[in-house]
C-alpha cells in the first residue's frame, strides 16, 4: 500500500511523508483536524490539510519559542500563550518553577481534546495546575488584558484561516497593551523562502514594528515546514535579546535541551543576508 | 409562500441548460463565451464569462419576460410577499427611480423624508415633479436623521392637499425605521400611494423579530437591494408592487431607462438569492443579527464608542431599529467617524461601508464570520488607545432644513453659471451636492444656499469625507441659477 501525505508549500512544490496509519479524523466548527502515524516522523498533527507538528522535529519550534525569551527575562511570572492547543509550548513553559500562571487562549477546543488523547509528547502538562486554559479567540481574550504578562507566546497556525486575525495590527497592538512594562512577545513569524510565505513574514514585521518600539527576528531549522527555514519574532518593550541574554543564570537552571543553547540563541539572531534585506524593506518604510 | 416552489430558480436552470446545449453564437456579446478577450477569462474565469450571453427565446428578454423571467419574477412577487417583482440590472438607483416615476409625474408632489438617496432627487430632475419635504427629526446626540413621525406626517399632507405619493426610507442607512404600518393607513386615507426605499432592507422581508417590510405593511411599491444584505452581485436589485399598482404601467416605466442587453449574471444572481432567502434567510438573518449584537456588546465594553440598538427606540421617530445594523457613534473618542473609517481602512486594512461626521456603519450581512468580527472589535479598541483625543471642536452632523426655491427639474436644465463656494450663499443651487457614502444629498438642485450648508462642506471636505456631485470634482466651485 502507498500511503502519503503531501502538503503544498507552494503551487510548484510539495512534501510528502508516508503514512502508516491515520489514527484520528474529525471536524471542528472551525477546521478539519487529523493525525497520523508516519515511520519518518512519528505521530503528526495535521490542520485543514496543514502539517502543524510531527513527533519528531516539535521539540525544535518548541524550545525555541519558549527558552529564547526565557533566558532574556530575568523574572518571568505571568505568560499568556496564545494558540499551541497541542501543549508543546506550554510543555516547555512547566518547566521553569517560578513561573506562576499560563494562561492559554486556544480558539478551538477540539484541537486541546485531540491532542490530549493523541499527542501525549506535547500535551503532556496541560494539566499542569498552573495552566489555566480558555476556548476563545486569542484576538478577543487579549482584548480585555492590560499590563498583565511578562511574556506573551503566539503559536499561531498561518496567516490565512481561523489564525490570521494572530497576524493583524489590532491583535499585535493588543497584546503590547497586554504586556507589562518590561515584557516580551515572541510569536510564530513564518518563512522567507517561498514568495507567498515571505510576503507573509513582511507583513507580519511591519504590523508588529507599528506596535512595538524594538523587534528583531531569530531564526530555526525545521525540518517538516515549508522550506525548513522557520522565523520567530522577538518583540520587547525593554530586554535586548542579544544583550539581555543572562546564559549563566539559566544554563544554572539545568534545563535540558535536545536544540537550543544560550550559545544558538546568539546565533539565532544572526540572519542570511537577504533576510535582513527583507526586513529593512519593511522598516524602511515604516 | 410557496415553499416548494421555492426551490426552483428558474433562470438559473435555464442558464444551466443552455450551457449544455453548446449552441454557436453568432450574437451578442462580442466576446464570444471569452475566446475574444482572453485576460478577461483569467480574471473572471471560465465559467463566469460563458454565462455572460444575450437575451434569447430559451433565457427570456427583460424587457418583455414571458418564460423564465417571469417565472423568477413570479417567484421573487410571492417571496417577497407582493403583486408584481421585478427584476432590477440598474441597481437600486434604477429600482428607486422607476418607482418614483410610476407614481408621480411632471407638477405632481411627492411627500419625502429630505435624508433620501440621491436616485431620489435624480428621479425628481428626470421626471419633473415636485418635492415637499417632512422635516426628519434629528438624534441630538447621535446627529443621526431619524425616521418620518407620524404627526410630521400629518401636517405635511394637510399643507399639501394635492400631493399624489409618500416616499419612506425603510430603514435608514443608520437602521432607523418610521411606524410603516400607521403612515400607510394614514397615507391611503388620503388616497396617497406609498413607495419605500428599502435598499437597506432585504432582510426584513426574512429575518424574524426584525422591522416590518414594506410589503407587509402595506405600501404600495418598494426598491430592495437585493444585492446589499440580499446576496446578489453588485447592481442587481428588486422593484416590488402591491395590488393598487398596475404593473403593466411599472413595467413600461422600467423601460424607459433600463437596459435591452439585461446581465444574465445579475439576473441569475438574483434568481439564486431570492432561493436562498426563501429557503434558509431566517436562520441566516438570525445569524446576523447575533452577530451584530455580539458586536455591540463587545464594542460598548471597550468604552468611549456608542453601538446603538432597540434601545434609541421612541414609539414615533425612531419606531423601530434593524439589528443588524452595526452603527457606531465615534465622537466621544475625539474622532469624526470619517476618520475611524479611513484609519480602519489605512491601518488595519478593514474597509466598512461609510464614515460620516459622528458615526461609522459596519455592514454586517448573510457572509460575514465572528473572527472578523473580532477584527473589526479589537481594531476599534486599538484607535482608542492610540487616536483618542479631546472631542472639543469636532462638528457633529445636523440636519440642515433645505430651502426649496423651485423644482429639482428646473433648476437642474436652467441657465446656470459656476461661481466660487464662498459667492454662492443666497443663490440657488443647480447641482448635487453629496457625502459619499451615503449619498445623502446636502444640496439638491432647486436649493437655496445658506451659510451652514457652506460651513458643512468646508468641514466634511476637512475631515476627508469624499463630496461628489457637482461639475467642479474638487468642490471649489458651485453651479447656481443666473438670476432673471
Amino acid at each position: 500500500m502507498d500511503f502519503w501525505f503531501s502538503e503544498q508549500h507552494t503551487k510548484d512544490v510539495k512534501l510528502s511523508i508516508r503514512v502508516d496509519k491515520q489514527v484520528y479524523s474529525g471536524r471542528s466548527d472551525l477546521q478539519r483536524i487529523d493525525v497520523f502515524d508516519t515511520p519518518a516522523f512519528g505521530r503528526m498533527l495535521v490542520l485543514d490539510g496543514y502539517l502543524m507538528l510531527t513527533e519528531k522535529d516539535e521539540f525544535i519550534y518548541h524550545e525555541m519559542i519558549v527558552h529564547t525569551p526565557m533566558a532574556v527575562h530575568p523574572h518571568v511570572k505571568n505568560v499568556l500563550v496564545i494558540g499551541a492547543g497541542d501543549g508543546g509550548a506550554v510543555r516547555e513553559l512547566t518547566r521553569y518553577p517560578d513561573i506562576e500562571r499560563i494562561d492559554l487562549a486556544e480558539i478551538d477546543g477540539q484541537v486541546i481534546e485531540v491532542s490530549k488523547k493523541y499527542l501525549p509528547f506535547t500535551a503532556c502538562k496541560l494539566d499542569d495546575p498552573r495552566v489555566h486554559i480558555y476556548i476563545e479567540d486569542g484576538l478577543k481574550f487579549v482584548r480585555r488584558k492590560k499590563g498583565e504578562y511578562d511574556l506573551i507566546i503566539v503559536d499561531s497556525t498561518d496567516p490565512f484561516g481561523p489564525g490570521e486575525g494572530l497576524f493583524s495590527r489590532e491583535f499585535y497592538g493588543n497584546c503590547f497593551k497586554a504586556l507589562k512594562e518590561d515584557g516580551i512577545m515572541v510569536n510564530q513569524h513564518e518563512s522567507p523562502f517561498y514568495e507567498q510565505d515571505a510576503l507573509a513574514m513582511q507583513r507580519a514585521h511591519k504590523r508588529i514594528i507599528e506596535s512595538f518600539p524594538f523587534s528583531r527576528i531569530y531564526q530555526a531549522h525545521i525540518p517538516t515546514y515549508p522550506s525548513g527555514h522557520w522565523l520567530f519574532g522577538f518583540s520587547t518593550k525593554k530586554y535586548h535579546p542579544l544583550r539581555d541574554l543572562d546564559e549563566e543564570r539559566w544554563n544554572a537552571r539545568k534545563i535540558a535541551c535536545r536544540y537550543y543553547t544560550t550559545t544558538l540563541h546568539r546565533g539565532a539572531f544572526y540572519l542570511p543576508a537577504y533576510v535582513e534585506e527583507m526586513l529593512q524593506d519593511v522598516e524602511q518604510e515604516h | 409562500m410557496d415553499r416548494k416552489a421555492q426551490e426552483r430558480a428558474p433562470i438559473y436552470e435555464a442558464l444551466e441548460k443552455f450551457g449544455k446545449m453548446r449552441v454557436v453564437p453568432f450574437d451578442v456579446p462580442g466576446h464570444k463565451r471569452g475566446r475574444g478577450n482572453p485576460e478577461l477569462v483569467r480574471l473572471l474565469g471560465e465559467k463566469c464569462v460563458s454565462m455572460d450571453v444575450n437575451s434569447m427565446k430559451p433565457l427570456d428578454n427583460l424587457c418583455h419576460p414571458v418564460s423564465v423571467i417571469r417565472d423568477a419574477e413570479r417567484l421573487a412577487a410571492d417571496a417577497f410577499g407582493a403583486e408584481n417583482a421585478f427584476l432590477m440590472v440598474g441597481g437600486t438607483t434604477s429600482a428607486v427611480q422607476s418607482m418614483v416615476m410610476s407614481v408621480v409625474q411632471a407638477g405632481e408632489k411627492i411627500i419625502l423624508p429630505r435624508n433620501v438617496h440621491r436616485s431620489v432627487m435624480g428621479a425628481l430632475v428626470l421626471c419633473g415633479a415636485v418635492p415637499v419635504y417632512v422635516n426628519p427629526e434629528c438624534d441630538a446626540r447621535l446627529g443621526i436623521p431619524l425616521g418620518m413621525s407620524l404627526r410630521q406626517l400629518e401636517e405635511t399632507i394637510a399643507r399639501t392637499p394635492d400631493a399624489k405619493a409618500v416616499l419612506v426610507n425603510n430603514p435608514t442607512y443608520y437602521g432607523i425605521c418610521s411606524d410603516l404600518r400607521a403612515i400607510v393607513k394614514l397615507a391611503h386615507e388620503h388616497d396617497l400611494l406609498v413607495i419605500a426605499d428599502e435598499a437597506h432592507g432585504t432582510h426584513l422581508y426574512f429575518g424574524e423579530g426584525l422591522p416590518v417590510s414594506a410589503m407587509a405593511a402595506g405600501a404600495d411599491m418598494a426598491a430592495v437591494s437585493m444585492h446589499k444584505s440580499g446576496g446578489s452581485l453588485t447592481q442587481s436589485s428588486l422593484l416590488l408592487a402591491g395590488p393598487r399598482v398596475n404593473g403593466d404601467h411599472v413595467r413600461q416605466i422600467i423601460n424607459l431607462t433600463q437596459t435591452t442587453s439585461a446581465s444574465y449574471l445579475l439576473l441569475s444572481s438574483l434568481d439564486i438569492s431570492r432561493r436562498n432567502l426563501s429557503l434558509r434567510g431566517k436562520e441566516a438573518f438570525a445569524e446576523v443579527v447575533a452577530l451584530a449584537d455580539y458586536a455591540r456588546e463587545e464594542i460598548n465594553d471597550i468604552g468611549g464608542y456608542y453601538a446603538y440598538s432597540k434601545e434609541l427606540i421612541n414609539g414615533d421617530s425612531i419606531f423601530d431599529f434593524d439589528r443588524t445594523k452595526l452603527s457606531v457613534h465615534t465622537l466621544d473618542i475625539g474622532l469624526a467617524g470619517i476618520e475611524v473609517y479611513d484609519i480602519l481602512r489605512d491601518e488595519y486594512d478593514i474597509q466598512i461601508e461609510f464614515g460620516d461626521l459622528g458615526n461609522i456603519l459596519a455592514y454586517l450581512s448573510i457572509g460575514d464570520r465572528k473572527r472578523d468580527v473580532e477584527r473589526l472589535v479589537s481594531a476599534l479598541s486599538e484607535i482608542r488607545r492610540l487616536y483618542a483625543k479631546d472631542k472639543t471642536g469636532l462638528m457633529e452632523n445636523e440636519y440642515i432644513p433645505p430651502d426649496v426655491a423651485v423644482t429639482p427639474q428646473f433648476a437642474f436644465y436652467a441657465p446656470k453659471r459656476s461661481l466660487p463656494l464662498d459667492e454662492t450663499e443666497g443663490m440657488i443651487c443647480s447641482e448635487f451636492v453629496m457625502c459619499y457614502p451615503p449619498g445623502i444629498p446636502i444640496l439638491a438642485p432647486g436649493e437655496r444656499v445658506t451659510k451652514k450648508i457652506l460651513d458643512y462642506i468646508r468641514y466634511a471636505k476637512e475631515k476627508g469625507c469624499q463630496m461628489t456631485g457637482p461639475e467642479d470634482a474638487n468642490i471649489e466651485r458651485l453651479n447656481v441659477i443666473v438670476k432673471n
